[in-house]
Order: C-alpha cells, then structure tokens, then sequence
C-alpha cells in the first residue's frame, strides 16, 4: 500500500465584517436601502392623523395643528428630500426587475424605464397636489 | 525599446497555506508597457520576480472567464484590465471576493460548479426527436430571447459582486441564474418544471435583495440581476398557479 501524502489544502474564507463599507455601490445601497425608513416615518405619521380623526374633531385639529409647527416643517423638508432620493433609486434599479419590453420592434432601455417612472411620479404628484389644492379652497 | 520604460507597484493578497495563517500582502514593481493587462503584470511577476505566485488564467482575451480577480476592491476580468489606469499609484489584486482562498488568487470553485450542475445547463427537448426527425428549429426572434444570457463565461464576477451570496453562499447566486434563465427561456427547452425546484427553493431568487452590482460588472453584458429578479415573478406564479391549475400540472 503507498502511503497517501497529508493533504495540504487550507481553504482559507474571509470575513464579511463592514463588507458594505469595502465599495461605494455597497455604500450608495445601505444609504438607499435606509432611505426606506423615512418613507415608513412618513406613512407612521399619515397614519397617526388618520387615528386622530377617528377621535373626533378636536383631535384632528391638534394634529393639523402640530404639522405646522417649525419643527414639523423641518421634519417634513427632509422626509421630502429622503422620499425623492429612495424614488430616484427605485426607478434607477426598475429596469433590472422588469421583463423585456419591446416598443416597435426595440427593447426599451434602462435610462427610458427610469426616466419613464420618475415622470409617471411626478405627473401623479402633480395631479395629487391640484386635487388637493381644489379639494381645501 | 524606444518607451521609457515605467514601473508600477502591484500589490497582491498572498495566501500559501503551508506558511500563512492568513493572506498578506506583497508588493511587487513591474515593469510596464501600456498594452500590458493587469494579467500580463502578474506574468511578469511569474516570471521573473516570484515564481511561487498562482494564479488561474488561460486565454487572454475574456472569453475563458479564468482570470476573474479583485482589482482595487472590484471584481474585473485582469486580462481585460489595464496597468495603464493604475499608473503612477498602483494597484492591489487580491482573490475574488466572497470565495474560500485555495492559494494566492486561486479560488475555491466547487460550489458553483454543483449549482451549474444542479440545474441542467443544456437543453432538455419537450419531446425527445430522433436523428431522422431532424433538427429542433428556432426563429430569429426566439433566439434573440435568451441570446443575452448565453453570453455567460462562468467568470463568477457577479458572485465576487454579490453581497447576498457572500454572507450565504447557499444562495443559488446571479451567474447560475442567468444561465437557469437562459435554457428556461429557450423555445426549444421543456425542463423548465425541473428547474423551477432551484429558482423557489429556500435559498434560491427570494435571497437577492436586489444590489444589481452583478449586473454592473459582468463582462460580457450578461443582465443576471435581471434574470434572478424575473424569476422572482416566476416564483410567485408557480406559487399561486398551482392553486388554480388542475392537479399535476404545475409543480
């Protein structure tokens, strides 16, 4: 019998640890993927005037009340800047998530799908904030 | 030689089991024209500098899909790498990411050579023909279908992109996907129901959480974030059809 050669392999495996911190795009995905909590904020506050005007009149007049306080509008400016930010990166990332789509015969770009959903965004905000500008006045 | 002749500084992750407890780094100066690649570089270390150093590589023209390293942090192909861009700073090379180092650069491989394996690479007839039969025809259109995702080298850059699959390299991962992706989608193909076990599996697509820096690094312009994220929906209507469909047609 020939004596079998110790076997010398050592695969060696390296640490994950602050892996998001090793590459920009990794960077830029935590920072987007993070932007998703001030869209839950924002919907936890929505949500918050909804309960309040279930409570009647008086509670629904403190909470529009309390949204207009400075800090509200502060707070409101950079839920709006996160909000625009996580919509910019969703539409940026859309065109790998969707199925080929074919417009005469050409399979539409990555740049047409993104710009195409952020103009549907702001052609819905707009029509959103006429609705609601003619629903107040 | 009329070019003056440059030097640049090559640092490369070192890792030889029989004397590392772990990889350490070694700078190397190199010598240099401006049509070397970063593979050439490491040849020259080869050659003349260290010879111990391993490295996998065989046709020089990203179309084997052996050379795939990291260079400073991102996974490239190094004979489609310049020393050029890297000049007068340098430039690190280590190991593709997320795989076991075997030596130096050398990858372990055998995990996603199983997953290759694993889901039938080939074309699997909806009705076997026999040789008088002919053969198994295919429009312009229907090839064009899956034409980018046959494009795959089997690189495994998007693994060493993908951070999902380095935190669980269970999961099936882009590359294997795209190629899953492509014979499901081919008209000729009809072992999509065998393959479907793969894409719904615990950690088959739901693992991706959609990074897409699989797709930003391919080579080849493969789209495998597209193909793992196509068969997301896939999934879902494999999941929700069997409910409507009769007994023994979906699986």
């Amino acid at each position: 019998m020939r004596a079998v050669a110790p076997n010398r392999r050592r695969p060696y495996v390296r640490s994950m640890v602050g892996w998001w911190r090793k590459n920009p795009y990794f960077v830029e995905y935590m920072i987007h993927e993070g932007s998703a909590f001030f869209v839950a904020a924002y919907a936890l506050i929505l949500m918050v005037g909804l309960l309040r005007l279930t409570q009647g009149e008086a509670a629904w007049n403190g909470w529009l009340t309390a949204l207009r306080s400075p800090l509200s509008i502060a707070g409101h400016l950079i839920l709006l800047v996160a909000m625009l930010y996580h919509a910019w990166t969703w539409f940026t990332i859309m065109p790998i998530t969707l199925p080929p789509i074919f417009v005469a015969g050409k399979r539409l770009s990555a740049t047409a799908i993104t710009a195409g959903g952020l103009a549907a965004t702001l052609l819905t905000s707009v029509l959103l904030l006429l609705l609601v500008w003619r629903l107040g006045t | 030689m009329s070019e003056i002749e440059k030097i640049i500084p090559i640092e490369v992750l070192r890792y030889r089991p029989e004397q590392d407890t772990e990889p350490v780094l070694q700078t190397f100066q190199v010598p240099f024209t401006d049509d070397m690649s970063v593979l050439q570089g490491l040849q020259y270390i080869k050659d003349y500098l260290d010879g111990s150093l391993s490295f996998r590589w065989s046709c020089r023209m990203a179309i084997c899909g052996s050379c795939g390293m990291m260079v400073n942090g991102i996974p490239s192909l190094s004979c489609k790498t310049f020393l050029r861009d890297y000049y007068p700073v340098g430039l690190r090379i280590e190991a593709l990411a997320h795989f076991p180092i075997e030596r130096d650069l050398v990858i372990v491989m055998d995990d996603f050579i199983e997953k290759l394996e694993s889901i039938k690479p080939y074309i699997i007839p909806k009705k076997p023909r026999t040789l008088i039969e002919g053969e198994y025809l295919q429009t312009p259109t229907e090839r064009d279908a899956y034409e980018q995702f046959s494009s795959c080298i089997n690189c495994m850059l998007c693994y060493a992109a993908c951070p999902q699959y380095g935190l669980n390299s269970k999961f099936i991962g882009p590359g294997i996907m795209a190629l899953l992706h492509r014979y499901n989608i081919d008209s000729r193909d009809g072992g999509k129901a065998q393959r479907m076990e793969m894409v719904n599996a615990e950690d088959g697509v739901f693992d991706c959480t959609a990074v897409g820096y699989c797709s930003k690094v391919c080579p080849k312009h493969v789209d495998p974030g597209n193909a793992v994220n196509l068969n997301k929906m896939e999934s879902a209507k494999d999941y929700f059809l069997r409910f409507v469909m009769p007994k023994g047609t979906g699986k």
